[in-house]
């Protein structure tokens, strides 16, 4: 095969057994890879309902055809299970070099199955795999991990790992590669820590193949072209990373501040991306193959908060940052280092703070359940429960489990501002309704990356969208959902999208794999990967009652602002939504789609 | 005075475009360990440096090659390999002290850098300017205004 490397890894955690198989091309081409092809994988081997953390429960790190080679950002897996947080289908991304190195290592992809007795870590070099004692390895963090097992294997070894917040079950836990690159979201770091599975280890030496060397290199030159033409991916995000949203979505009135209560944060020019570059930046770097390079490798030189390594970037700006009311960037920064470190998702984490400290504001959390006081914009307890979260120390236990579950528990769901109890991103629903649609319908809960309408709500990308309006939302969020199961499926970054489209993509991908995929048909390919995950979450349990908003975003008009007085209008998109979706009234996928998808 | 490859480390994001590039011009597949350039990334440090050959003016691989297999190309007097006079002794590996030659295990034999004919792919595929490929003069200049700079500053705060 070109571009896939035709084989996948299969390991038997329960009995050890690790065996190679051989990629099916028709998967391959109707699910392109990385999302798309895992997510099939897990649709035909485990049953929706599973526990996630039990051992029935699979984990499916997957590449794409494009990950390994020239193509924008060529680098990314994808790690597909049953999530923890939100009991949906989790398919989380990660760049840096993990991804790439297991395809020159000749794999696309690893199957992990059961439970390992003890824990273990994977080590695979080019051809040969095998599961060592992980023993020693248990709860170092996640440097430590990477160091210790490069010191035993090769300095050369890519590693993906968990940290101490995996192993303790951190329902939104992280699995980190290459030190500070995360499949962030929806838990997927804890299902690893249930199967006692610590890193997998890899170094390869043999090469990515593409089926018309000529038309590729053709198609990669023009889209990095493209690339460097655009203000966003050669301006914006080298120079201050994605934090140079915090200014332009404050100035739209969408900037969530103290969980949500308003949408205006005083302290946005003090935690934004232009403040971080005029100090803690140190430089930025690129994962493998990017040009973009928005990754912040930042350094807090003296102070309480002193520390090295990456990040933030905007969301965690957000959630660490206006989310919990805190404008000093120096503990912002170093709870996101911890984040990195510890291993889990800052989005969940800082909203799920927020979600406390609102809680905590209104008396509902009594302050004898908590060893620290939660206030707003305190920064000392913002840095002190980013440690205790990760082992489950004190309160941290509590936040561990997410905003809803912690919301639940004080009798105030309705705080916890989550879809599908995961946590959402830093962009209100009332000053931006097309984000809002896709918070309520992504198939792993609220997130931004299944569907970025802000790139047209507030950056005019690929055309300008009045983020105050329904109208054409549903469309637009259709649109952006499938293009982003495509990228996601290709093995690239979203953040191309902004500069590159379908046509594009498929431009890649044809020469690359030799299947003539065109802009339509690898929409269609990732419109079907979308319906996929939409059949998986209803075979789960989800109905329609599930692709809603925290009650918060449809009810409480915007207290000021741009977007003051405005609520979600979720009700009225999700209808047209549906119907250019192609399912019924109660949000099921119809028989005649599945058709047309070949589902 | 011919041109060779320049190398910036400042301005090297760790991206490894080049050495995809490298590779794929060489060997038709992506595949860093067949580079004929490496990115060394100190992550640690925040270091990160691609490590090219020099096509030093008095090269050391080409001196000791015993089968005389190594020359300048006439037309972009790149040091480059006659893979038909080419042994495969290694010795030019040993004996280069920035790793310009090197023995290729997809390809079975000793490669190095040949300036792709004078039009280097890494150059082209480097979103940073990172490498470029031009005449090695003023290369000092930019850092001496920079160090100027440092002892401006210096100067400032104390007379």
């Amino acid at each position: 095969m070109y571009g896939w490397t035709g084989q996948l890894l299969r390991v038997n955690l329960s009995d050890g057994k690790c065996r190679t198989e051989r990629l099916n091309p028709t998967l391959a081409r109707d699910y392109v890879g990385a999302r798309g092809l895992a997510s099939k994988i897990l649709w035909d081997e485990i049953d929706p309902k599973v526990d996630p953390l039990a051992p029935e429960n699979k984990l499916i790190f997957m590449t794409g055809p494009l990950t390994g080679t020239t193509a924008i950002s060529g680098n990314r897996y994808n790690v597909v299970t049953k999530s923890p947080l939100t009991g949906a289908i989790a398919a989380s991304s990660s760049g840096g070099y993990f991804g790439s190195e297991l395809k020159y290592a000749g794999f696309d992809g690893i199957i992990f199955e059961g439970r390992a007795a003890e824990p273990v870590y994977l080590w695979i070099e080019d051809g040969s795999f095998e599961l060592r004692p992980a023993g020693e390895l248990w709860g170092k963090n996640v440097h430590e991990t990477e160091d210790a097992i490069k010191a035993v294997t090769s300095p050369h070894a890519k590693v993906a790992c968990i940290g101490p917040a995996g192993e303790k079950l951190v329902r939104f836990a992280c699995i980190m590669n290459d030190k500070n690159r995360a499949a962030g979201r929806s838990g997927v770091g804890a299902v690893m820590g249930s199967k006692n599975l610590k890193a997998i280890a890899v170094r390869g030496h043999g090469g990515v193949k593409v089926a018309d060397g000529t038309a590729f290199r053709e198609a990669v030159l023009a889209a990095l072209a493209k690339i460097k033409a655009n203000d966003v991916t050669y301006g914006g995000l080298p120079t201050y990373g994605t934090g140079v949203l915090v200014n332009v979505i404050n100035a739209h009135g969408g900037l969530p501040a103290r969980n949500f209560q308003t949408n205006i944060f005083p302290g946005a020019e003090k935690i934004s991306g232009e403040a971080l570059a005029a100090t803690y930046l140190v430089r930025k770097k690129a994962c493998q193959a990017c040009p973009m390079a928005c990754g912040r490798v930042t350094k807090v030189p003296s102070g309480p908060y002193a520390g090295h390594g990456e990040g933030p970037e905007y969301e965690a700006q957000w959630s660490l940052g206006a989310d919990c009311g805190i404008d000093d960037l120096a503990a912002i920064i170093k709870a996101n280092f911890l984040a990195n470190e510890l291993g889990y998702d800052p989005i969940s984490f800082g909203s799920t703070l927020a979600c406390a400290m609102e809680l905590y504001e209104k008396g509902y959390l009594p302050a004898g359940d908590t060893e620290v006081p939660l206030e707003f914009g305190n920064a000392a307890v913002l840095v002190e429960t980013a440690r205790k979260v990760a082992y489950r120390e004190g309160i941290g236990d509590l936040l561990a489990e997410g905003s809803y579950r912690l919301a639940s528990r004080y009798g105030h769901p309705e705080l916890s501002m989550t879809s599908k109890k995961q946590e959402y991103p830093a962009y209100d629903p009332r000053a931006f309704q097309g984000i809002g649609l896709n918070y309520a319908t992504s198939n792993r809960g609220g997130c931004h990356v299944r569907g970025y309408t802000i790139a047209a709500e507030a950056l005019g990308t690929p055309v300008q969208a009045d983020p105050l309006s329904p109208e054409g939302k549903a469309a637009l969020d259709k649109a952006f959902q499938d293009l982003t199961a495509l990228v996601d499926a290709s093995g690239i970054c979203l953040f191309t999208t902004f500069a590159l489209g379908a046509a594009d993509i498929a431009g890649m991908l044809a020469p690359a794999t030799g299947v003539p995929y065109t802009e339509e048909s690898s929409l269609l390919a990732g419109e079907r990967i979308y319906n996929l995950e939409r059949l998986f979450n209803f075979a789960a349990g989800f109905t329609k009652a599930d692709d809603t908003l925290a009650p918060r975003l449809l009810n409480e008009p915007m207290p000021e602002g741009p977007a003051k007085g405005k609520t979600s209008a979720l009700t009225e998109m999700l209808a047209e939504y549906y119907q250019l979706r192609g399912w019924d009234e109660e949000g099921r996928v119809t028989a005649a789609t599945r058709e047309r998808l070949g589902l | 005075m011919p041109k060779v490859l320049v190398v910036d480390q400042g301005k090297c994001t760790a991206c490894r475009r080049c050495e995809l590039a490298c590779s794929f011009k060489h060997t038709g597949e992506f595949n860093p360990a067949a580079a004929r350039l490496t990115v060394a990334i100190f992550q640690d440090d925040d270091y990160y440096q691609p490590v090219v050959c020099q096509h030093c003016d008095e090269p050391t691989c080409m001196v000791v090659c015993p089968a005389g297999a190594i020359r300048r190309d006439v037309k972009t007097n790149a040091v480059i390999i006659d893979e038909n006079r080419c042994i495969g002794c290694r010795m030019c590996i040993m004996a280069c002290p920035f790793g310009g030659t090197d023995y290729s295990v997809s390809e079975q034999k000793v490669v190095k850098c040949d300036l792709c004919g004078g039009e280097p792919e890494c150059v082209l595929n480097c979103p940073w300017g990172a490498i470029e490929y031009k005449e090695p003069a003023g290369q000092a200049l930019d850092r001496r205004e920079q160090v100027a700079r440092k002892v401006q500053a210096a100067l400032r705060e104390v007379v």
